[in-house]
């Protein structure tokens, strides 16, 4: 193929990449920016909600979409009520100290990923999507739902950042992050905050699950990566900053996609890694955020 | 206690199991000398990880890469080379220090949570040199030590690799030497800098040292220790593969860490013996042992959030190291 | 062997139904995995034999792991059904490598001295298989494999380990070749993951697709840990005839579907291996496009037209349909083209341990060099897949490759039978004269 449509091609990847990107990060970076604390099962509760979207679509026949409506329903009210209750019940009575939730959520991740597999096995299961259609360019074809998962991944943005600039929820949430004994005083129920900031993240998994299983595949094993890359996304962008998730999803998915058309594709890979690692080496409070208090 | 008696107690402890171990060898059970060589050899790997995170208060997430540097130098020069053993091993270690010291000159500009980042990511980069190479390291398959190379001579004495019995003590003589190590470093002052940077990194700097050079030198070792732990791993079950260089081998040495007790000595040595057992014992009653072990990390984190040893030195002898 | 063979028989009846039990749930799952291995109650007084089986139960190899089980403790089975071996039952003692060389070698330093089996029985990974060898030799374990690769061929391992089950991916690849050339073109593009196993792949078939005066335009190397292939797609010349590809692990679904999605109507000829759908249903939605394509299988995974009625007897014995997915489940699709180099190897263990006349631990240099007097296997009831040719220097087996094309409703009907000769190599590699 000829250079320019290679490059659009993977550019138009890079653009893909990045809006799994936020989507998986929109999540941990929530949890990540109001609790402080490393969710290490957060890619598994985006298993958890690839797995159940995979179920609830197959349980559900005629139109693909009807299932796909339904299972971007209930995966996330059901991982996010999983996730409540291990808030409640393990993470809470640790204090929120980070060492201890990185071995609890270790934990949780076994837990999670070996009930997967003793329940939905250890197959890779396709999920249709709601609307298929190939994308014809005069050089090649391209997903058509791929390009929807873009526009999610934009719309989820602007809500998440509607939500904490724009509303009290956002306000109670900010304020907890900012000082949490401060907030307190002012008589918020910190608590309570942490428990649905925690199911919130959680459920944000879910959905973008739910919304890229189809570009992908269910697997037990799918948490690892997602977890990596979103977290790599949420620190270089910047603790709570949505426009850093941005930037940082954008930077790391084009500069994979990219790369990849100099190189050889290891290369690239290696790379782009490095370059990223070096963003954040001379840049460590991330592009856009306010300095890690951790 | 006064802190000569405690010194002479503590020091007495960590003798004891050291003799222990020594001992065990007499009345073990074949199956259970083999697991524990190679659980002395992970403590290793542990201890070298825990001196960074315990002590200092880094947390690294790609000390693989460490490990890996130390089991690749040793075993590509006997691979490719025809090292023997003792230059080999002694290689690996000094791949590990380099590694370490240049990932430290770079990655110590970060700390908390963009250091984690850092290392993870610097650990994939390496594994991918691993694949990238694959001509050489043949990538995810693995290279294995040739036969002739297993047995070399030391001082007069003859050593071969393939006996259990040699590489229990082998692999004892090295957690020692570790456990050597460890103990004086976090001794002396050099030791109560690192708790210093631990505890609060400013005023550490204020009080006029160069917090920077001391992360320097602790990374330096620490990624040394790991890579003597993999260049004897490979020595020892003569093999070399780039799984071991995959983020699972990062994480290991922290869950090992936290659950043995984090700053303490006894600590991952013990953390990295019951996770191994906790396995092994688990997948014979059931293919999920890793939801057994999840679980048993939950409890554990839950009743003894500061680790074993951690929870035994709160409780009841501050003064252990 | 004949009389033993109707003396046991008389034994089982008193409780063949309680092993048709048993081999009903065969294929119902972790309840099938964790069930013990029946034995005849007339011999149960005798010691068993012991096979340590290192299996993929969990990590990235798991869905070939649950069928190499199943394939493995049917065998055992049937073996027992059979009279076991020299007069002894068979037991199979399971073992998680969690598809990791660590704990696959730890698994088989178990075999060899907490459960003292007799024989270690491997798996598929070819890390777990190649880091598990040297500690196999140094332990004297003999240890038979059923990974495919190219590795005990290549001499790097050591006398203990055998791979008779199953034909190397070097053999595999040279005797496609011919086949490709001739009828789906000569300019050929290959996509592959970017380790060993890979690699050996690019090595040896391209040189093969050299020699029959064909040339391969492009090499894909993908990284290994990449979960999303469009943008690879690119890279292939717009003057390929033949794109060939091998992906492993989960993310080949997404990638047969990028492809699809990538070529629409207007794609070369596409050969692939079938590893990278193993365990895949091709009557996926977005697979349609698989139509017309061609694969590499080892054994055919639907039942052909000619079907012999050993592939028939087993199928019912390990639980498959004549579309190879579980009697049980028809979603569960197995690893069908794989998995007969479990059962075939069972019985060239037993077959060796025949001829040994093998009583117990002592006799494992007899068992040794009893595989290494092995010859030929013909095709029967033991070997399902079809005759094969046994190499006692390189301790590997040479058989026939299938190439099926892809129909409709995605079945596959088997379009080429290559010869064994087809996949036959020069090497001077001889396990024999080492020391044992």
């Amino acid at each position: 193929m000829d250079f320019g449509p290679f490059l659009f091609l993977a550019t138009l990847e890079g653009l893909v990449q990045a809006a799994v990107l936020c989507l998986t990060a929109l999540g941990l970076s929530l949890v990540f920016g109001v609790m402080r604390v490393v969710n290490v099962a957060h890619g598994e509760f985006y298993m958890l909600g690839a797995v159940l979207a995979y179920w609830i679509t197959s349980w559900i026949s005629g139109n693909p979409a009807m299932g796909f409506a339904v299972a971007l329903l209930l995966a996330p009210l059901f991982v996010g009520v999983v996730a409540y209750l291990s808030e409640k019940i393990i993470l809470r009575r640790l204090g929120y100290d980070p060492e201890a939730t990185i071995v609890a959520t270790i934990g949780i991740l076994y837990i999670l990923q070996q009930t997967a597999l003793l329940t939905f096995g250890p197959d890779a299961r396709p999920v249709e999507p709601p609307l298929y259609f190939r994308v014809e360019f005069p050089w090649f074809g391209y997903s058509g739902y791929k390009l929807i998962v873009i526009a999610a991944a934009v719309i989820l943005l602007l809500l998440a950042w509607f939500v904490i600039t724009r509303t009290r929820l956002g306000l109670i949430m900010r304020a907890t992050q900012f000082d949490r004994e401060t907030a307190q005083n002012y008589g918020i129920a910190v608590d309570r905050v942490y428990a649905m900031v925690f199911a919130a993240g959680a459920a944000f998994a879910a959905i973008a699950a739910v919304l890229i299983v189809p570009i992908q595949q269910a697997h037990y094993l799918m948490g690892g990566d997602p977890l990596l890359l979103a977290f790599i996304v949420v620190i270089i962008g910047g603790l709570g900053s949505i426009r850093g998730t941005l930037l940082a999803a954008l930077l790391i998915g084009l500069s994979d996609g990219i790369f990849s058309v100099f190189f050889s594709p290891t290369l690239a890979k290696m790379v782009s890694t490095t370059l990223v690692a070096l963003v954040l080496v001379f840049k460590p409070e991330g592009l856009f955020g306010h300095r890690s208090r951790l | 206690m006064d802190s000569k008696n405690s010194q002479i107690l503590s020091l007495g402890i960590h003798a004891a199991v050291v003799i222990s171990f020594y001992a065990l060898q007499y009345v073990l059970p074949e199956y259970h000398l083999l697991a524990l060589t190679r659980i002395m050899l992970l403590a290793i790997f542990a201890l070298g990880f825990n001196l960074l995170f315990g002590y200092t208060g880094l947390l690294s997430l790609g000390h693989a890469m460490f490990f890996a540097a130390g089991m690749y130098g040793a075993g590509l020069t006997v691979y490719h080379f025809g090292w023997s053993v003792p230059g080999a091993f002694l290689f690996g270690v000094v791949c590990g220090a380099i590694l370490g010291f240049v990932i430290g000159m770079i990655a110590l500009r970060t700390t908390g949570v963009a250091f984690m980042i850092v290392t993870l990511m610097f650990a994939k980069v390496s594994y991918l040199v691993i694949v990238y190479f694959t001509t050489y390291t043949r990538g995810d398959e693995g290279l294995v030590m040739p036969a002739e190379f297993r047995g070399f001579e030391l001082l007069g004495m003859s050593i071969s690799l393939t006996d259990s019995v040699t590489r229990y003590n082998l692999a004892l003589l090295l957690l020692t030497l570790t456990m050597l190590i460890v103990f004086l470093l976090v001794r002396g002052r050099f030791g109560r800098a690192l708790v210093a940077i631990r505890e609060n990194e400013s005023r550490t700097r204020m009080l006029g040292y160069n917090t920077f050079a001391i992360k320097l030198k602790v990374l330096t070792a620490s990624a040394a220790l790991s890579a003597m732990a993999g260049s004897a791993y490979a020595l020892m079950f003569a093999y070399i593969g780039s799984s071991f260089a995959t983020i699972q081998y990062s994480i290991d040495p922290l869950l090992y860490t936290l659950l043995g007790g984090a700053g303490t000595v006894l600590g991952p040595v013990f953390g990295t013996f019951s996770m191994f057992y906790l396995i092994d014992i688990a997948s014979e009653y059931t293919s999920a042992y890793l939801l057994v072990t999840g679980i048993v990390l939950v409890l554990l984190i839950l009743y003894f959030p500061k680790g074993v040893f951690g929870a035994i030195r709160q409780k009841y002898c501050r003064w252990l190291p | 062997m004949k009389q033993k063979k109707e003396s046991s028989s008389t034994d089982v009846t008193g409780v063949s139904s309680s092993r048709r039990r048993t081999l009903k749930t065969i294929g119902t799952g972790i309840a099938a995995a964790t069930a013990p291995v029946w034995f005849p109650r007339a011999y149960a007084a005798s010691e068993p034999i012991k096979i340590g089986a290192q299996l993929h139960r969990t990590g990235i190899g798991a869905s070939y792991g649950r069928w190499y089980e199943r394939t493995a403790t049917a065998a055992v089975n049937l073996i027992n059904e059979q009279g076991g071996i020299n007069g002894r039952p068979v037991e199979l003692i399971v073992e998680d490598d969690g598809t990791d060389p660590k704990r696959g070698t730890e698994v088989l330093e178990k075999f060899a001295t907490q459960h003292k089996v007799d024989v270690a029985y491997g798996t598929l990974f070819s890390h777990v298989v190649i880091g598990s060898s040297p500690r196999a030799g140094e332990l004297k374990l003999p240890y038979v494999v059923c990974s495919e690769g190219h590795h005990v061929a290549s001499g790097k391992l050591n006398r203990y380990v055998f791979q008779p089950g199953i034909t190397d991916v070097r053999s595999q690849v040279i005797s496609m070749a011919p086949w490709i050339s001739q009828n789906l073109g000569k300019k050929v593009t290959m996509m592959f993951p970017d380790f060993a196993f890979g690699h050996d792949h690019r090595d040896y078939f391209s040189q093969a697709i050299a020699e029959q005066g064909g040339e391969v335009l492009e090499l894909i190397a993908v990284p290994p840990t990449e979960t999303s292939f469009t943008r690879y797609f690119p890279r292939i010349p717009r003057d390929t005839e033949v794109l060939y590809h091998v992906m492993v692990g989960p993310g080949v679904l997404t990638f047969v579907k990028e492809m699809g999605q990538h070529f629409g109507k207007k794609r070369p000829e596409i050969f692939g291996f079938i590893d990278s759908l193993e365990a895949v249903d091709l009557a996926t939605p977005q697979l349609e496009f698989l139509e017309g394509t061609y694969f590499w299988e080892g054994n055919p995974r639907y039942a052909q037209a000619d079907q012999s009625d050993f592939d028939k007897q087993y199928r019912a014995a390990v639980g498959v349909d004549g579309k190879g997915a579980s009697l049980a489940d028809p979603k569960d699709v197995s690893t069908y083209s794989h998995m007969f180099a479990c059962w075939e190897s069972l019985f060239i263990i037993k077959e060796a341990m025949e001829l040994a006349g093998y009583r117990s631990v002592a006799d494992k240099n007899a068992f040794i060099e009893a595989m290494e007097s092995l010859q030929k296997f013909d095709e029967g009831l033991a070997h399902p897949q079809g005759n094969k040719i046994f190499n006692p220097k390189l301790h590997q087996s040479f058989g026939h490759q299938h190439i099926s094309k892809v129909g409709a409703d995605g079945s596959m009907e088997v379009v080429h039978k290559t010869s064994i000769e087809d996949g036959l190599y020069e090497s001077d590699v001889d396990y024999t004269q080492m020391a044992l």
